[in-house]
């Protein structure tokens, strides 16, 4: 009479109903588990905090380490009355903190229920042993260890970063990573290494009886994890250049970067005036004053900022004319206090005249390379100068200018180098020649570039030809780097147009005073220092001063770069301070007290125009 | 005859015994929730400001709402209205995903001041009605392509838009609807083919995808096996070739696939020589279930992201986390557990009431059962729901008008698919997916929408009565 199907579903509907009723005859009867913990136990998850890793420097000292601070926790539903005058004393705070926060978690009691809630922060270890002695008349109050981040060394707060707690937004950003109250790198290494220093967190499983104390390891601790330490960091950085470099551009603005040349390894990054280790360990304290500085520290100049190169740039200029064979070593253009077009003149500074590319570089003639570029672009091997420029368009990138280096700075900037395209929007299609663009010919106009990619055109000079991509992290078993990282870059020029350029650059430093050479105050006797300087303009102020150099002339060392904001002629600032970074690290002293106490004096702060 | 109608009392001709069993569950879920909320400091049941007080007030509205239903509202209203009522809930789940406000990152909710209403849970009953409307249709053939469509339409159109809601709880219950489908004279395959589906995903992502496909095809060797003659004989054969695949070492899949693949043309032929369609059918079933598990186990550890993959590892568990979404469960369990065999006794639990189970009156009610109650508690519960299920389709079956039949499946579809999950999320038995406990969680939309939905049946079902 009944309908099959209504039966099947019938039979369906009470198998279904075994199931849970079997499954709940597991759980409330048959199970041991569940029986041991049907005596009013209830879990309770201690957290343990791994180690964050520490950082190195190349020769192994710690540039940031851990040391113990402690949580004060506050499982409220456990506190009874207490001395609050005491408990504030001990841990030195205001006793209507105490208050008001009790007076908190009342309000929000059934919200928190039987967790525990983090009262004081990072509370020193001196002040927690004080509390450890009396903690018994607290009950409901206990510590839990933290690591926190120490500095032996003050050198390279920007590169190094700061770590804090993660807000809502950062927790929201990391689906699944984060917990309040739990520490993340914000900046620098600290935040580009954060997943390798992070580590993971291990918790215990206790039990807790009917008048909730703990009584004992859940599962015997077999559900317990450990917490696993961060890894562990090699930076590339020379703690003590860094800290050298650092107190060298004290009081300037600007940036000062050293690389070694074999390696793109980054010897030091200085970007000032920048963030000393101690406004770090403490950044809730210095955040805002730190965000309200007009001098703006936390902005990374040496990978952020991008500036018109100045005279350094004639080094590319130079060597793309001899690969192009529109520029031989051996020609030479005359130069009347600087090139005539028209009624116009680009300007230059009195020296010889005619003058070949050698004495060019080392007097840093602006004529010759408006003629070097000159004949570049108008080559008849080219269709047209727009064609002619993307083709030394192409040739500078492979400089890496115009792009990103792909270095392990991830807010690294990729600078502007100008296209046909940029002009023909500008000019119109055809409405430019030459003469228009000549101020590229010298490093000015639509070029903008890093100090660090000025650093590593230096770099790429030393190398006769090639670069590796700079890098911050070192190569080690642990923590191996990119593989693009270890990788030559070749630019389009060939090794052997290199050698003129560089004894130019030689001449320019060692030719003597009086010869000329624009950087004879880089001089130092034995390093066979090659450099060129650079005066950038600068459109709000006194000309920048620019200088690269690498050193020793054969099988380079370090590569450097300076830049220092509206400080004049590249050999008044820039040329000093490099050579004196260079000098530091290659003989560890300084032969010329004298000029390096001129430049730790030296403050060009009030040159500069604040924001 | 009008003589009969006439002497018959109110007594005689409504189901009493299933309105007595809708009164017990509510007065259940009523005292349970104010043991989830009774702590340290005991309030009345009735005071306003715990939810034990509140949910008085959503009882007290409820019994309205049935009474409107009951005395005011003919019973012709509801089958002749069905398709402008789920038109304007329809749009009314739409609407909510710009005007409503969020809850627990689902925008599913509209606010009038102080009550929240969910139109998802309101999309039940007007489906069950149109459902009903579509499927009573004289003209209404379930193997024709139209009417399926038009079927497909009617339940998949609420659904999607409460999954856009992100509330793949409510949405999942609509999968009920299956059961109505398959009363109604949709072939049983469908269901079957349903539920290996969802145990191929299943154990593709737990176990593994050579297991899967084992148990895929065993399923299919048994019910080939036990269409045939020697069905003993077939399937000793069957359960050793599968017992050999599972113990190869490192369960080569290449091999697995090998032997399908070869397997496949030779099955295909003594298909076709043998005139055995439920053979060639099979196969194609399976080829399809291998499919299946093979592209699972493609999105899930290639497609999808770490920390989409990771819900679903705990949900599934997989991987666990006692202390993040595995927290309510594991909770959960040990509340239940704790209750053993006839319970704490009723207000005496710890677990639920020192707050360590969350959503305690609302998602989690039924730990306060198990706790306090124990497996006897869990039982009377358990088999209240499943006497109302079955009254319900008794009464059903027993019905002449059609549509108060398939009505009455939907209503019972509606009350199983909520029992099975959310009793089977407590235990650990289903994912944790927040949907109310029929009639007993704390809460007016859900009490409301379960209330109107029963009693639209009540009221059909006394309609029937009266011809007696």
């Amino acid at each position: 009479m009944d309908n099959p199907r209504k039966n099947k579903l019938i039979i369906g509907l009470l198998i279904a109903a075994g199931i849970l009723l079997t499954k709940l005859f597991i759980i409330q009867i048959v199970n041991d588990k569940y029986k041991r913990d049907a005596s009013n136990n209830s879990m309770v998850y201690d957290i343990i905090y791994p180690t964050r890793g520490v950082i190195y420097d190349r020769n192994g000292r710690i540039l940031v380490g851990n040391k113990v601070a402690y949580d004060i926790l506050v499982t409220p539903k456990e506190v009874e009355p207490f001395d609050t005058l005491l408990l504030a004393q001990v841990l030195q705070v205001d006793p209507e903190f105490i208050r008001t926060k009790m007076a908190e978690y009342r309000r929000d009691r059934r919200k928190i229920g039987f967790q525990s809630m983090v009262m004081i922060k990072q509370l020193p270890a001196e002040a927690f042993m004080r509390f450890a002695e009396i903690e018994y008349m607290f009950p409901g109050f206990r510590g839990q260890t933290r690591s926190i981040r120490e500095y032996p060394f003050n050198a390279g707060g920007n590169l190094l970063g700061y770590v804090s707690e993660v807000d809502a937004d950062y927790i929201k950003k990391h689906p699944g990573e984060y917990k309040p109250g739990d520490y993340a790198g914000k900046t620098g290494i600290e935040a580009s290494r954060e997943t390798d220093l992070r580590g993971e967190k291990g918790y215990h499983i206790y039990l807790r009886n009917s008048r909730n104390q703990i009584e004992s390891a859940y599962d015997d601790g077999k559900s317990d994890k450990e917490a696993v330490p961060g890894k562990d960091i090699v930076t590339t950085i020379d703690a003590q250049l860094q800290q050298y470099g650092q107190e060298l551009m004290k009081n300037k603005v600007g940036s000062l970067v050293a690389i070694e040349p074999e390696t793109g390894e980054i010897l030091a990054l200085v970007s000032s005036p920048g963030i000393d280790v101690d406004q770090l360990a403490d950044i809730r304290n210095h955040y805002q004053s730190i965000v309200k500085d007009p001098y703006k520290p936390m902005f990374n100049r040496a990978v952020q900022a991008s500036y018109p190169p100045g005279s350094v740039f004639k080094l590319v200029n130079g060597l793309i004319g001899l690969q192009e064979g529109t520029l031989k070593p051996t020609d030479s253009y005359p130069c009347s206090m600087g090139y005539h077009f028209g009624k116009h003149k680009l300007g230059c500074h009195s020296h010889t005249s005619p003058i070949q590319l050698e004495q060019a570089i080392m007097m840093s003639c602006n004529a010759y390379f408006c003629y070097a570029l000159r004949y570049m672009l108008e080559n008849r091997k080219y269709a047209s100068i727009a064609e002619a420029l993307d083709k030394w368009h192409e040739y500078v990138e492979s400089f890496g200018f115009g792009h990103k280096l792909g270095s392990d700075f991830p807010a690294e900037l990729g600078g502007t180098i100008p296209t046909s395209k940029l002009y023909n929007r500008v000019y119109g299609k055809g409405g430019w020649k030459f003469t228009t663009i000549i101020s590229i010919s010298i490093g000015q106009g639509e070029i903008g570039v890093t100090p660090l990619q000025i650093a590593n055109l230096s770099a790429t000079v030393a190398n006769r030809g090639w670069y590796k991509i700079p890098h911050i992290v070192k190569d080690s078993p642990d923590l191996e780097i990119d593989q693009k990282f270890k990788e030559r870059q070749y630019t389009m020029v060939d090794t052997t147009q290199f050698q003129k350029v560089i004894h130019g650059m030689w001449r320019a430093v060692n030719g003597g005073f009086g010869s000329g050479g624009t950087a004879s105050i880089a001089a130092v006797p034995g390093l066979d220092i090659c450099g060129k300087t650079g005066t950038a303009q600068n459109p709000r102020g006194a000309d920048n001063s620019v200088f690269i150099c690498f050193a020793p002339r054969e099988n380079p060392k370090i590569a450097v770069a300076a830049y220092v904001e509206n400080a004049g002629f590249g050999a008044t600032w820039a040329a000093p301070i490099a050579s004196l970074l260079v000098e530091k690290y290659l003989t560890g002293e300084i032969s010329r007290p004298d000029l390096e106490k001129r430049i730790l004096d030296g403050d060009l702060m009030w040159r500069v125009k604040k924001d | 005859m009008e003589e009969r109608f006439r002497n018959r009392s109110i007594k005689q001709s409504y189901d009493w015994r299933l309105i007595g069993i809708y009164l017990a569950l509510v007065f259940i879920g009523l005292i349970n929730i104010y043991a989830s909320v009774h702590s340290a400091e005991p309030s009345s049941i009735f005071d306003l400001s715990v939810r034990s007080g509140m949910q008085c007030i959503w009882i007290a509205t409820a019994f309205a709402l049935a009474g409107l239903i009951v005395f005011a509202i003919p019973s012709r209203f509801w089958e002749s209205t069905a398709i402008p009522l789920y038109i304007g809930v329809v749009f009314l789940l739409v609407a909510v995903i710009f005007l409503g406000v969020e809850v627990k990152g689902s925008r599913s909710w509209f606010n009038f001041g102080p009550v929240r209403f969910q139109p998802a849970e309101v999309s039940k009953i007007t489906t069950s009605l149109l459902l009903a409307f579509v499927l009573s249709h004289p003209g209404f053939r379930m193997g024709r392509l139209r009417n399926l469509l038009q079927v497909a339409i009617v339940i998949g159109l609420p659904m999607l838009i409460i999954l856009g809601e992100k509330e793949t709880g409510s949405a999942l219950v609509y999968i009920g609807f299956i059961f109505v489908l398959y009363r109604e004279g949709m072939s049983g395959w469908v269901l079957t083919a349903l539920g290996v589906s969802i145990l191929m995903f299943i154990l593709t992502l737990t176990v593994s995808p050579y297991v899967a496909i084992l148990v895929l095809l065993t399923i299919a060797i048994v019910s080939n096996a036990l269409q045939g003659r020697n069905a003993v004989r077939d399937i000793a054969i069957g359960v050793f070739v599968i017992a050999g695949l599972a113990f190869l070492p490192d369960h080569p899949m290449k091999v697995l696939m090998g032997l399908v693949i070869a397997a496949v043309p030779v099955l295909c032929y003594f298909a076709y020589k043998r005139k055995n369609s439920f053979l060639f059918y099979s196969v194609l079933a399976s080829i399809a279930g291998i499919m299946l598990v093979f592209s699972t186990d493609i999105i899930f550890n290639k497609v999808m992201q770490e920390h989409q993959r990771k819900r679903i590892e705990v949900l599934l568990g997989i991987k666990d986390d006692p202390s993040g979404v595995g927290y309510n469960v594991n909770q959960s369990m040990i509340a239940i557990g704790s209750g053993g065999f006839s319970g704490k006794g009723y207000l005496h639990g710890t677990q639920t009431a020192y707050g360590f189970v969350p959503e305690q009156s609302t998602d989690f009610i039924f730990c306060t059962v198990g706790e306090e109650w124990g497996f006897l508690g869990c039982l009377l519960v358990i088999g209240l729901y499943i006497a109302l299920i079955w009254r319900i389709i008794r009464n059903a079956e027993r019905s002449r008008e059609h549509f108060t039949r398939v009505y009455g499946y939907c209503v019972a579809s509606c009350l199983f698919m909520h029992l099975f999950i959310n009793i089977g999320m407590t235990i650990g038995l289903m994912p944790v997916i927040g949907i109310p406990l029929p009639l007993m969680s704390y809460g007016g939309s859900s009490l409301w929408a379960f209330t109107i939905l029963i009693f639209i049946f009540v009221v059909l079902d006394h309609q029937e009565k009266k011809y007696f």
